[in-house]
Formats: C-alpha cells, sequence, structure tokens
C-alpha cells in the first residue's frame, strides 16, 4: 500500500462513481421528498400523506410488512446461522454442500414467488403431495384471498427460502474470521455443542449478524414482487402500494409519499440495530 | 463410538435435508417448463413427470412481447456491466491502492449505497427521465441498475486489488514502464477474473431487478418487468416458464462467480 497523500490520482479514479451516485441518489432523494409534499401547481402540502394513510390498504400494508418481517427476518437469521455452524464444522463434502445452499442467492423476489407457486396453487405439487398421501381428500386453497394464513405462510416461505443464503454468506464470512482455536479451546475445557455455539460463538459474530440484520431488515421493507406473484393484490404490502399507487392509479405523489415512508423506516431500522446490537467498533466493521 | 456415528448421521441427515430444501423449487419448476402445458390442470401430480415436452417453452417463445422482452433485459445487463466496470473498477482501484484524505468516507458512500433502498428512487427517477427524453428507454433502466449493482463491482475488484501485491507493480513503474503501464501489464492481467467475476455480478443484479424496470418502462419491458406487468392475466404455465427462463442464466452466473461472493456479503 503506497502512500502518498497529495497525489490526485486516487480522487481522479473516485470521481466519476462518486459524481454518479451523487447524481442518481441525492437528487431523486430530494426530488421524492418535494414530491411527496407537493400539489399540483408545485406548493407545499400535507394532502399526500393525509390520503395516503386514509387509504384502506395503507394500514394493512403496514401490518403486512411488519408482520413478514418480524416472522421471516428471525426464521431466516436462525436458519442461516444453523446452516453456518453446519458448514463451519467442516464435514467432508461441507464445500458442495455450501455451493448448493446459495444458489437461491441467484433467483430474484419475482422469480422466488413464482417458484413456490408451483407447489401452492390449487393443483399445485403441495396438495398433490399431500393427496397422494392421503393427508387431504381435496385441495385446499392456500392462497384463496379469505385464507390469511395460508398466504402469510407462502410467502414467509418462499421469502425465507431465497434470503436465507445472503444471510449465510454473511454469518460464513463472519465465521471465518474466528480462529479455530476459539472453538477448540472450548471442547477442551468441556464445553458441549450448544453451549459453545451460545457462549464463544455468538459473541464473536455480533458483527456480522448486526450487518445480516440491517441488511434483511431494509430489504425486507422494499419485499413486493415476491407477494404479487403468490397472492396478487390480496395482501398489500408498503412497496407494492408504491408501485400501484405510481403503475396503476398514476399518482406519483402518494407513490413518493410511500418511497419516503420506505426510506424513513429503513432509515430507522439501521438506528435501532445499532443501538441494541452495537458498539461504534462493530459499526466500523459491518 | 456410538456417540460419534450419532454425531455424523445428524450432520448428513440435516445437510442433505437442507440441500433438498434448497433444491426442490428448481426442480419443481424445471418439471413444470419441460412437460406439456396441460400438465398444470393434471391432479393430483406425480412429482416425477411420465413424459418430457418442450411444447411450454415453444408457447412461451411464441407468446406476445416475451422474446422482445428478453433482449431488453440482455441490452439493459449488458449496458449496466460496462457502465458499473467503467465507473466501478477505477473507484476500486483507489481505494484498494492509495491512502489519501477521505478515504473512509468514500469507503462508507460505497457500503451505504449498497444498503440503500435505490429501487425507492425509481419514482421520482421516473419524472426526472420523463424530462430528459430518457423514460421508457434501456439507458434509463440501465443506468438506475448501475447505480445499484455499483456497490458490488467496487467491492468485488477492490477485493482483488487488495490481495495483489503492490510491489510487482511499484517495480515495473520504477523500472520504466511508467504508471499506466505498470497497472496495464503487471496489476490488469492478475486481476481479470476478479474484473469477470464483478461483470457477472452487475449482470444479475440488472437480470433479476424488478421494482425500478417496471417503473421507468411502459412498453420497452425486461423481462421481469414484463412478467409483473401481466401477473394477473398470464395463464399459469406461461407464469412458470417466464420464471424458468429468469432462473436460469442466473443460476449458471453465480455458480460461475461462487468464489467471489463472500467478498460481496462478508464483513467490511
Amino acid at each position: 500500500m503506497h502512500t502518498r497523500t497529495g497525489q490526485l490520482l486516487p480522487f481522479t479514479l473516485l470521481l466519476p462513481s462518486m459524481a454518479f451516485l451523487a447524481v442518481l441518489i441525492l437528487i431523486p432523494l430530494a426530488q421524492a421528498v418535494l414530491l411527496s409534499f407537493a400539489t399540483d401547481d408545485g406548493g407545499f402540502t400535507l394532502e399526500n400523506f393525509r390520503r395516503m394513510l386514509a387509504d384502506v390498504n395503507f394500514s394493512e400494508a403496514w401490518r403486512n410488512t411488519f408482520l413478514l418481517l418480524v416472522i421471516i427476518v428471525p426464521l431466516q437469521v436462525a436458519l442461516a446461522l444453523a446452516i453456518a455452524l453446519l458448514v463451519n464444522s467442516r464435514f467432508r463434502g461441507h464445500r458442495w454442500f455450501f455451493l448448493i445452499y446459495t444458489i437461491p442467492l441467484a433467483v430474484s423476489d419475482l422469480a422466488a414467488g413464482l417458484l413456490w407457486l408451483t407447489a401452492f396453487t390449487e393443483r399445485g405439487y403441495l396438495n398433490s403431495v399431500l393427496q397422494n398421501a392421503g393427508v387431504i381428500s381435496q385441495p385446499v386453497l392456500w392462497l384463496s384471498f379469505d385464507n390469511f394464513a395460508g398466504l402469510v405462510t407462502a410467502i414467509v416461505i418462499a421469502e425465507s427460502w431465497r434470503t436465507t443464503a445472503m444471510v449465510l454468506l454473511v454469518l460464513i464470512a463472519g465465521l471465518e474470521l474466528i480462529p479455530r482455536e476459539f472453538f477448540e479451546t472450548a471442547e477442551l475445557f468441556g464445553a458441549g455443542r450448544f453451549r459453545r455455539t451460545l457462549h464463544v460463538v455468538l459473541p464473536l459474530l455480533r458483527p456480522s449478524l448486526q450487518s445480516a440484520l440491517i441488511i434483511r431488515t431494509i430489504f425486507a421493507f422494499q419485499t413486493f414482487a415476491v407477494v404479487f406473484a403468490l397472492a396478487g393484490r390480496n395482501l398489500p404490502v408498503l412497496a407494492g402500494e408504491a408501485y400501484s399507487w405510481y403503475a396503476t392509479n398514476q399518482d406519483e405523489r402518494i407513490a413518493a409519499a410511500y418511497g419516503v415512508v420506505i426510506l424513513a423506516l429503513s432509515i430507522v431500522a439501521i438506528v435501532v440495530y445499532l443501538r441494541l446490537l452495537g458498539t461504534r467498533e462493530a459499526e466500523a466493521q459491518g | 463410538m456410538t456417540a460419534r456415528i450419532f454425531d455424523r448421521t445428524l450432520i448428513y441427515g440435516s445437510a442433505v435435508v437442507l440441500a433438498i430444501w434448497a433444491l426442490i423449487p428448481f426442480y419443481l419448476i424445471a418439471i413444470s417448463a419441460l412437460t406439456p402445458p396441460s400438465n398444470v390442470s393434471d391432479y393430483p401430480k406425480a412429482l416425477i413427470p411420465s413424459s418430457v415436452s418442450l411444447a411450454t417453452i415453444e408457447l412461451f417463445l411464441e407468446s406476445g412481447g416475451v422474446v422482445a422482452a428478453t433482449l431488453n433485459s440482455i441490452v439493459v445487463a449488458l449496458l449496466t456491466v460496462v457502465l458499473g466496470l467503467v465507473l466501478g473498477a477505477p473507484a476500486a482501484y483507489a481505494l484498494a491502492r492509495f491512502r489519501f484524505r477521505g478515504r473512509g468516507v468514500f469507503r462508507a458512500v460505497v457500503l451505504v449505497t449498497k444498503m440503500f433502498p435505490i429501487a425507492i428512487l425509481a419514482i421520482p427517477l421516473a419524472a426526472i427521465l420523463v424530462r430528459l427524453g430518457l423514460y421508457d428507454s434501456l439507458i434509463g433502466v440501465a443506468v438506475v441498475h448501475t447505480a445499484m449493482a455499483l456497490p458490488f463491482v467496487i467491492l468485488i475488484v477492490g477485493g482483488v486489488f487488495v490481495a495483489l501485491p503492490y510491489d510487482l507493480e511499484d517495480a515495473a513503474e520504477t523500472l520504466g514502464c511508467g504508471r499506466l503501464g505498470a497497472f496495464r501489464r503487471v496489476a490488469l492481467p492478475p486481476a481479470m477474473p476478479g474484473l469477470a467475476a464483478a461483470a457477472i455480478f452487475a449482470f444479475v443484479i440488472s437480470w433479476n431487478e424488478v421494482f425500478a424496470a417496471s417503473i421507468l418502462t411502459v412498453r420497452t419491458r425486461t423481462l421481469p418487468a414484463q412478467v409483473l406487468a401481466s401477473l394477473s392475466t398470464s395463464p399459469l404455465a406461461l407464469k412458470f416458464i417466464a420464471a424458468f427462463f429468469m432462473v436460469l442464466p442466473a443460476i449458471v452466473f453465480i455458480l460461475l462467480i461462487r468464489r467471489y461472493l463472500r467478498t460481496v456479503w462478508g464483513p467490511r
């Protein structure tokens, strides 16, 4: 690593990308806020937010987004942690299994919804298997508009399936930073596998868990295509409402208001996680 | 001894169950895509199809706009790759090779952008692109996808340059190669696989992105935007085969760049 302070080269190399990001993030960001507070003729108003709040779908979208968040995020972090510890035990062939577990990473939320749709439709594979096994005598309508539990379950399965791989990568990278001796010493002193995990691994994994939680929570606020694929409009979520207000209702200001809400929630989530789990040290690593 | 056998059974048992969990949707979409369209209405279906057919794939290729949308997706993804590398690779090199005032700030910008819900900016961006005459254009979508891919390109390429010894490049420079020559002849060749991995990752990000692509286009749809727009109208068989086509290249690409995945999501 060279120390050439005062040289312009690094700044010249960084300028194009940073200017690009500034233009593509800061300008639309300001625009989104302005748009959400704008009247027809460009004046200031709270009307867009008032209409957003008054919309029948808003409270449902709010509830569903958080419901999915509080089910999916802990579930997939627990699952990813279990898989990460399994892979990290370095059993023979663990590399191949690890590769298989990361494949869902390649799948978009829309495609994940459609993949699992093959299982959950009325004549889908889940009903087929259950019927062949004699568990049910006629197809269950998992994705019917009045089967709220069925809709939520299908979305939770599809979204956990897709995004566990991402959390797994974060946690595996974190586990690899922990020296092997930590595990061996713990074993020497007779710590059982469960206690070893709890006392040795979890505190050391805190920075990784923190970044995994932050990334996943922010992405959870943006979830919508997997919901559209499985539930259509029967289960409103915040990002889906932003899309619908823009594409279907042609009202970009209310869509922008939803965008501002999602952005605000993401920032709140980061602050909360840093407060709850973080030290400045973890912040620097995460 | 019995404890060890029990241990191994437990380890391999759970490893296999998890592998089945990870793979089963791919199997289901593959048999949905490779059986005749009538398979959709069969009930109860067999988990192992009795015949294989390309009829569903033909249906997909003949249905309106899908081929065009796929081509659009490819063009947008390639534009994203080019823009992402042109903008991201120099930045990655600078962050990996130099210590300078403000380096921490630049690194923070990269990390924040990685997590920033950029898709949400699609709504105001639509208004901006309308004014610029770029609304409903492939370049407009590619520009937004580039912003989403850029932090990942910088992380992957930066990881590669950090791992390469600087001494060689320095020596080449001292021996009269010149700064650019040293970079081109010494630093660039071993970094090529990393650049390729970053390109592939940028491609996958663009190929998979649906929110911004849907907001920023009306007629010039990418494949995910087209599929999303026709979700409520298209028959099940068509949805399944579309998902099959969306997933297939993404899987191949992820397998190709598996070595680099950790750089992307690892702690930093």
